[in-house]
């Protein structure tokens, strides 16, 4: 069923990870970002690594989620490899075959931009798996609120995300009824070469837009009838805190960061 | 005390090239606080646009109407008449904003700029008052239909507005949703003294309210209690409505010659009326 599907990747658990502030959560995020940059050697590469072991520790996940979050890069993770095996060279030529090259300069360049952007996904995934769609577009209205000096309406579009997330699951299960509706009537989505199914589609698309059109128009009168006037002078329910662990988290990936950026003045770049 | 007064209300449509569409001409109606008030109409009666009246969603074009006191047309008393009186709409998909119960509760009184305490004070009163305290962490599309409706009615009573009006709350509701709904506003009614009007296409529903109002044409036709309105078979067809069944009934075993009362409503008083007339016939 089309129903089924879940919005996000948010996986709840009681952990020290789900409970940080999500606009903490988010900063670690853009931290995390600069610590998997950062190191130029083995060393440093391996502490930042150590350091996801410890977020995932502590983030009480299931092995096999951090494995489903990677799965859909492989193939790019791949294809980064084998271009920079054959592309990198530098060091000891190992192998050579007509025009294909291999050095090990390339094999360390592969393997470490691999590691890089493994690191990457699963440590970007840690924050959407631990932190609900709700919570985490409240941290981003609350974190950007500072560009509205720019003019930037992130109160609207803190809203729309909001009413994004919630109409979802409501839209698919419209979409669901309408392909019930047009098989009744001897509809084929199933058969066909790629442009006979495109076109299939269309006649369920357009009654999906024609229903959110309508959808839209009732929201909007039943926000006006909630006295919704936009965002200014309004006020919100759940506060956000920031707790003795927010402030920690924050210091621990300060000080992992300055470590890694002593060990590359100190030791001999790889790349 | 009245807390919706429309004085030779009308509204119309303007169209620049056909005659404007007249929706409501010249409604005069006064709705005392703390009743509760069932409003009838065939489709295209104009009964939607006199809900979305009394709280200003549309404005008169015509005439006026006050909401306890205030006048909807005046822009510096659009909110307050909106916090007097919560418009709770047909559909219960189309009004529920976020994809947290409470949060959705919460989102009148965030746009009323409320303190966050408070905000949580009358999320959860206003949960508890609909029953759906338990939910209060769901998403909405997880719930049925009776209970979605359930939480959009929280959602409005957590602006704690003097009136309710709702405007076909049941219609896209299971048999056991509508119960829910009409158990729901009884309650508000009668333990909060909440003003209670209610638009409905069920005549079962109708029955039980204090005052029935019927409208035809943009007019008020009918105005009167269940008992009166319904014994008024002929006139109610007229206005191309039916009458609740066990009152049907009545009215037809009337036209053979039963001597039944003419204003019966539920089938417990049919039952009871019936037996009497057949006890009746046995003494004869």
């Amino acid at each position: 069923m089309l129903t089924d599907i879940t919005i996000g990747q948010y996986f709840p658990a009681p952990s020290l990870l789900h409970r940080l502030d999500p606009r903490m959560k988010l900063i670690l995020t853009v931290l995390w970002i600069a610590m998997v940059f950062v190191p130029k050697n083995w060393f440093g590469l391996l502490l930042a690594v150590a350091f996801l072991v410890l977020c995932i520790a502590l983030s009480g996940l299931p092995g096999r989620l951090i494995f489903k979050s990677i799965r859909p890069i492989l193939p790019l993770i791949l294809f980064t490899s084998i271009l920079n095996i054959f592309y990198v060279s530098g060091g000891r030529l190992l192998f050579s075959w007509w025009i294909f090259k291999v050095h090990t300069g390339g094999l360390i360049t592969a393997a470490f931009i691999g590691i890089r952007i493994i690191c990457l996904i699963i440590g970007s995934s840690l924050l959407t798996y631990t932190t609900s769609p709700t919570a985490l577009t409240d941290a981003l209205e609350r974190l950007l609120s500072p560009l509205k000096v720019l003019h930037l309406q992130v109160h609207e579009l803190a809203m729309m995300m909001t009413i994004a997330l919630r109409f979802i699951p409501t839209l698919i299960e419209e979409t669901d009824k309408i392909m019930s509706a047009q098989k009744a009537r001897g509809a084929d989505f199933e058969s066909g070469g790629l442009m006979k199914r495109v076109k299939a589609m269309i006649p369920i698309l357009i009654p999906l837009f024609v229903s959110a059109f309508r959808r839209a128009y009732e929201l909007a009168t039943a926000m006006e009838c909630r006295c919704y006037q936009g965002g200014e002078g309004r006020t919100r329910m759940k506060q956000l805190h920031l707790a003795r662990r927010d402030y920690l988290s924050l210091a621990v990936s300060l000080a992992v960061l300055a470590l890694l950026i002593v060990m590359n003045i100190l030791i001999d770049p790889v790349l | 005390m009245e807390i919706i007064n429309a004085q030779a209300l009308s509204f119309s449509y303007e169209n620049p090239d056909e005659a404007p569409h007249i929706v409501l001409e010249g409604v005069d109606l006064s709705i005392e606080k703390g009743s509760f008030v069932a409003l009838l109409g065939a489709n295209g009666s104009g009964k939607s646009t006199l809900a979305k009246q009394c709280n200003a969603i549309l404005l008169p074009t015509g005439g006026k109407l006050l909401v306890d006191g205030m006048d909807t047309a005046d822009p510096d008393r659009l909110f307050d008449v909106r916090r007097t009186v919560g418009l709770v709409l047909q559909n219960p998909d189309n009004q529920l904003v976020s994809s947290i119960v409470e949060e959705d509760v919460a989102f009148g009184p965030e746009n009323l700029g409320l303190p966050p305490q408070e905000i949580r004070r009358r999320v959860e009163d206003s949960l508890r008052a609909v029953g759906m305290y338990g939910y209060k962490d769901s998403a909405p599309h997880k719930l049925s239909g009776g209970q979605k409706q359930r939480v959009a009615i929280a959602g409005i009573l957590a602006m704690q507005p003097d009136c309710l009006v709702l405007d076909e709350p049941t219609a896209m509701l299971d048999p056991q949703g509508r119960r829910e709904v009409l158990q729901t506003v009884h309650a508000l009614n009668r333990d909060r003294g909440m003003t209670v009007v209610i638009i409905t296409h069920y005549m079962e529903e109708a029955a039980g309210a204090d005052r029935v109002l019927v409208m035809d044409g943009g007019k008020i036709c009918m105005d009167g209690t269940p008992r009166e309105i319904f014994s008024q078979v002929d006139k109610l067809r007229e206005c191309r409505l039916d009458v609740p069944q066990p009152t049907e009934l009545c009215y037809r075993l009337r036209q053979k010659g039963v001597n039944l009362p003419a204003d019966i409503l539920t089938a417990e008083e049919f039952v009871a009326a019936f037996e009497a007339v057949l006890k009746e016939g046995a003494d004869r």
